[in-house]
């Protein structure tokens, strides 16, 4: 049986351009040993939830600087839920104002990291997020 | 928890979970497969291969919008396979980046793959995933490989037809086509048609192809000839011609009875190499311990050759250390 590995889908949803904090953390899973499933930008809320579930993946972060966090992120988690997927874990990063932090906390967004966050940080925080999952997969 | 009855039902979060429980060699995946495979056997499989650059993935976004806007469409499944780190294991999985047209269709289903080490251009368990998009009902399913060039033939016995991706501004990498994916092209493409250079790039394939037939066809039954066709993807350029060419190949190779030849080649490397990785374990498992260890040490030390020692260990030759 092979060693199952960690699959994250990385996506930017909404209309602001700019992809290059996305690319880059995608490159530091990688780096980790994931598998990281790179969608690209301009993704909607269904786009989103429709390849996480076809590429089942563990984990969904998100990239969000356009201030749209609060309307986009709970749509994507709302979608989730409604497909079944209520076991991934979902992840974000971008401009996040610290008062918006606790909201999003109690939506249930497993991490938020804002500008400045170190990459070795961010793929800890997406380890340790699956461990348990990744263990019970191993266990069957 | 069986996932076969929720597959079969046509529910795609189950497939997706199999997907996964293959791609893994978990025990359950394993079971599910096999009780899935007596469905098997439908779908066409569609190889799609060439250098990377050359378009496969904004190709196959195109060709299946073009066959889902035919008349009585086919669900399309479609497994992208790009490379794993030799390093760390892991990959950026970026096929779907060009496939957003399909987004929102339930009759398509997208699924990458990291290739996990494999060097043919698929990953090992590409095949069985393969299987369980037909067992799960898409009729047609597309097979990307890895960005390849020379030797990544792997393709060849797991596809029905096999679409050989060539782009104008490639530079040598005709030469490099000339001797191996080549070979095994049912159609060959020429994508990138709206580039300046795509007509010299047709030319210099035509010249190629022309002076015989790739060999994979020349000794079919079918008596198939690869078409050589203009692409863009960017465009749609071609897309209904290369759609209209798959479909074809797909009655030739009924026809002929060469369907079933390429099947029986599939099953037949199939069975294979699981034998001979059930085989090897089977052995290992049941040698002394550190007996192995010292074949190895014996090899590294050059005091015998890896044919030397793996002849010793057949034949219990070898004296534990």
């Amino acid at each position: 049986m092979a060693q199952p590995k960690i699959r994250v889908l990385i996506a930017k949803p909404g209309l602001d351009g700019h992809d290059r904090g996305a690319k880059i953390i995608a490159r530091a899973l990688r780096d980790a040993g994931m598998e990281v499933i790179y969608t690209g930008l301009r993704q909607t809320p269904e786009m989103i939830a429709e390849a996480a579930l076809q590429e089942d993946v563990d984990i969904v972060g998100l990239s969000i600087l356009s201030g749209a966090h609060l309307t986009l992120v709970p749509r994507v988690m709302e979608l989730l839920k409604q497909q079944g997927q209520q076991r991934v874990r979902v992840m974000l990063g971008g401009i996040i104002p610290d008062d918006d932090r606790p909201k999003l906390e109690s939506m249930g967004v497993a991490g938020v990291f804002g500008p400045g966050t170190s990459t070795a940080a961010i793929v800890e925080a997406f380890s340790r997020a699956v461990e348990p999952q990744v263990l019970r997969a191993t266990e069957g | 928890m069986s996932l076969v009855p929720p597959v079969l039902a046509g529910d795609r979060l189950a497939l997706a979970r199999l997907l996964t429980q293959l791609e893994n060699e978990t025990p359950e995946g394993l079971q599910d497969f096999s009780a899935l495979y007596s469905r098997t056997g439908h779908a066409h499989r569609v190889g799609i291969t060439g250098a990377p650059g050359t378009g496969k993935s904004a190709l196959v976004n195109r060709l299946a919008m073009e066959l889902r806007s035919q008349a009585d469409p086919p669900q399309i499944g479609i497994l992208a396979v790009d490379p794993s780190s030799p390093f760390t294991g892991g990959a950026i999985l970026g096929d779907r980046i060009r496939m957003r047209d399909l987004s929102g269709d339930p009759g398509v289903f997208i699924r990458s793959m990291a290739n996990r080490g494999a060097l043919g251009g698929l990953a090992r368990t590409s095949s069985n995933l393969v299987a369980a998009l037909d067992a799960a009902g898409f009729g047609i399913i597309f097979i990307e490989t890895v960005g390849s060039g020379q030797a990544e033939v792997d393709i060849a016995t797991t596809a029905h037809t096999v679409v050989v991706l060539d782009a104008p501004g490639m530079g040598d990498s005709i030469q490099a086509l000339k001797a191996g994916v080549l070979e095994i092209a049912d159609i060959v493409v020429v994508n990138k048609s709206d580039l300046p250079g795509a007509k010299t790039t047709l030319a210099a394939l035509r010249a190629t192809l022309g002076l015989a037939p790739a060999a994979r066809n020349r000794d079919s039954e079918s008596a198939w000839t690869p078409p050589l066709l203009l692409t863009s993807a960017t465009t749609g350029e071609g897309i209904p011609k290369l759609a209209g060419a798959i479909r074809e190949h797909r009655r030739v190779l009924e026809q002929s009875g060469e369907w079933m030849i390429r099947e029986r080649e599939r099953v037949e490397q199939e069975v294979g190499r699981l034998l001979r990785e059930r085989l090897a374990e089977n052995f290992l498992r049941a040698q002394p311990d550190g007996l192995y260890e010292e074949a190895l040490r014996k090899v590294l030390a050059r005091e015998a050759s890896p044919g030397t020692v793996v002849e010793q260990l057949v034949e219990g030759a070898v004296a534990a250390a």
